[in-house]
């Protein structure tokens, strides 16, 4: 029997990337996908459920689909995107949710994997210049999105000692840049000026947005347990970044800087999440030999992630307009997994 | 998946403007400087040499004593006593090492350096990194790089010119923890001629304080040079003798390693130090000619 699989967020960026690579995966048997909205990418034969984001009735969904591998990237990193409630509803309630589900009496479940990220370190002059997964954050978590995340990984934490036979693996990804993916920090990258703050060039780390699928795959596949650190080799200066990307730095003052951040946030020169401010003084740096040990190489160096990401946006600039975006249309997909008249080439894909 | 299959669902997606996908290998790095990770810059570095080289040569007119005792190759924890209200032996020492030997020397400092605006970026770009254990053992273990460390930390620099010479304590023997798990010699230097470059004739503390600094000193340099003497140094003539390196014969790599070793190994070398330093000053006839 194949494997099946839940991942929540299938409405999200990850979500729909990791639906997309596991159908390609002849292993994979069932994928369910749970999201508030519809999918916003096409695909084969993951499921689709739309459920609230606190997955109130995940328990059921668990024991009706007899999923074994729970693949958790509806988690929140992007403190612009949502309200500070709506982060921890979706972020800590939604988690707690999740593992209370898998971690039932009789659960099928065999695998959890979770896309958390290196904001749990926080980002300080006191950090060191490279952070291992046993070294904890040298200053207290201050922003929302932090402390959300910190609360993520404590109750992972504990679902793993109570769940000894299920193999639980955490993702802390670096920052993501690459083709497709819109952040504050892409964002930031793609306006004629970019906030730095005036007096630091602190170093940075990316990871391409496809080397995030192929991990999140890599992990999955070969049921690897345990804590990695997920980021492209190198770093390099924030205003190199800028540079790469043809931008300005806008630099902000090294004191009051949020103060003086706020008019240009609102009028939308900027972006400038709390959680950006650290990093564009410090920086931040993760190591990942551990991940290298269980085979898994990005094909992407920081400096690659950034040449990738800012070709791509050469690209839609050149063309002046963004790619079409899918729409979902539940009678169409229905048909197309459900008819007898689809014709499945390759074996029977439908259930 | 193959890369093949990624590419056909990426166009199937956007199909109007399908984004052709880059190439997996990158035949040029698209980097711009050559900042490497610790955020030192060869470039920028060369041209701190360059700058500093009159100073070197015909201000403090450095002699080294004992330059071969350095590796050429491979990793070693340079410790060295510290002084002056601004420190005058980190860049000497560095400044000699690379030009003489030609290889990096990385200065391990306090975190305020990489706080401090303008100051920390500067100083990171031609060699600083911060003093946290794991960045020593990464560099001297994992790399083979020179590090250089000041054990006596701010206490150093901090002190008046009553106390010169006199060595205050070596913090808490971490840097020899450090040279016995990344299983490197600590090649101790001793230096003359720091005190006099910058002496302090007392301290500020309030001041200090209030300006969330570790000190603010006030030097014979402001009293005999006024503004200009907070940054300009007296021609004090620099002698630097490079002591026997010290191994210990512990297996490296370890969690742990027995403190009253530390600290004596720690003890012993500030010991050996500080009769190095009473030694040159003993032959010492001039602080301005040596």
């Amino acid at each position: 029997m194949g494997r099946r699989v839940l991942i929540t967020g299938l409405d999200t960026f990850w979500g729909g990337r990791m639906a997309q690579a596991l159908e390609a995966e002849p292993d994979v048997e069932m994928i369910l996908g749970m999201g508030t909205s519809e999918p916003s990418v096409p695909l084969e034969r993951a499921e689709f459920v739309r459920a609230d984001q606190t997955y109130s009735i995940l328990s059921r969904i668990v024991r009706a689909t007899q999923v074994d591998t729970i693949v958790h990237t509806f988690l929140i990193v992007d403190s612009t995107k949502v309200s500070g409630r709506t982060l921890h509803e979706i972020n800590v309630i939604g988690t707690m949710n999740l593992l209370a589900a898998a971690g039932q009496s009789s659960s099928s479940v065999r695998q959890v994997v979770v896309k958390s990220s290196s904001l749990v370190y926080g980002a300080a002059a006191t950090d060191p210049t490279w952070f291992r997964e046993e070294m904890t954050r040298t200053s207290p978590a201050r922003t929302g999105v932090e402390r959300s995340l910190l609360e993520v990984e404590s109750f992972v934490r504990d679902f793993a000692e109570d769940n000894p036979a299920t193999v639980v693996s955490v993702l802390r990804f670096a920052n993501v840049l690459g083709t497709d993916i819109v952040t504050p920090i892409s964002a930031n990258l793609s306006r004629p000026m970019c906030p730095s703050i005036a007096g630091y060039n602190p170093l940075v780390q990316f990871i391409e947005e496809d080397d995030v699928v192929r991990c999140l795959e890599h992990v999955t596949r070969n049921r690897i347990p345990g804590l990695y650190n997920v980021a492209g080799a190198g770093r390099l200066p924030w205003s190199e970044v800028a540079a790469l990307c043809d931008t300005r730095l806008l630099p902000l003052p090294p004191a009051g800087t949020r103060l003086f951040a706020l008019p240009l946030v609102q009028l939308g020169l900027i972006d400038f999440p709390p959680e950006l401010e650290g990093l564009l003084r410090y920086g931040r740096g993760i190591d990942t030999s551990r991940l290298a040990k269980t085979g898994f190489a990005c094909r992407y160096t920081s400096a690659a992630a950034v040449d990738s990401f800012i070709r791509a946006t050469r690209l839609r600039r050149g063309l002046g307009h963004a790619p079409t975006s899918y729409t979902y249309e539940q009678d169409v997909e229905q048909f197309f997994r459900r008819s007898r008249a689809v014709v499945h080439p390759g074996g029977d894909a439908s259930a | 998946m193959t890369p093949g299959k990624e590419t056909a669902q990426r166009e199937q997606r956007a199909a109007l403007v399908p984004l052709p996908r880059p190439k997996d290998e990158t035949p040029t790095s698209p980097r711009l400087s050559d900042v490497d990770e610790w955020g030192r810059s060869e470039h920028i570095r060369e041209i701190a040499r360059r700058v500093y080289e009159p100073l070197y040569h015909n201000w403090f007119r450095v002699e080294w004593e004992g330059l071969e005792k350095i590796p050429r190759s491979g990793g070693a924890l340079l410790v060295a006593n510290h002084a002056g209200a601004i420190p005058s032996d980190a860049p000497v020492i560095m400044h000699g090492i690379e030009e003489e030997l030609g290889r990096p020397v990385y200065a391990m400092a306090d975190y305020f350096f990489r706080s401090a605006p303008w100051l920390g970026t500067m100083w990171s770009r031609v060699g600083g990194v911060p003093a946290h254990p794991d960045n020593a053992l990464r560099l001297l273990r994992d790399q083979g790089n020179l590090a250089l460390v000041f054990p006596e930390g701010t206490k150093g620099p901090s002190k008046t010119y009553t106390d010169r010479y006199r060595l205050r304590r070596f913090g808490r023997g971490g840097f020899v923890e450090i040279a016995m798990r990344a299983g490197v010699p600590v090649i101790p230097i001793a230096v003359v001629g720091a005190e006099e470059s910058m002496p302090i004739l007392f301290r500020l503390p309030t001041v200090a304080r209030a300006l969330g600094v570790p000190y603010v000193p006030v030097t014979a340099n402001m009293l005999t040079f006024g503004p200009l003497g907070v940054l300009l140094y007296f021609p004090a003539k620099f002698k630097l003798r490079v002591l026997d390196p010290v191994t210990f014969d512990v297996p490296p790599g370890q969690e742990r390693y027995s403190k009253s070793r530390i600290m004596d190994e720690a003890e012993k070398i500030r010991m050996n130090l500080q009769e190095t330093l009473y030694d040159m000053l003993r032959e010492r006839r001039s602080i301005w000619f040596g």
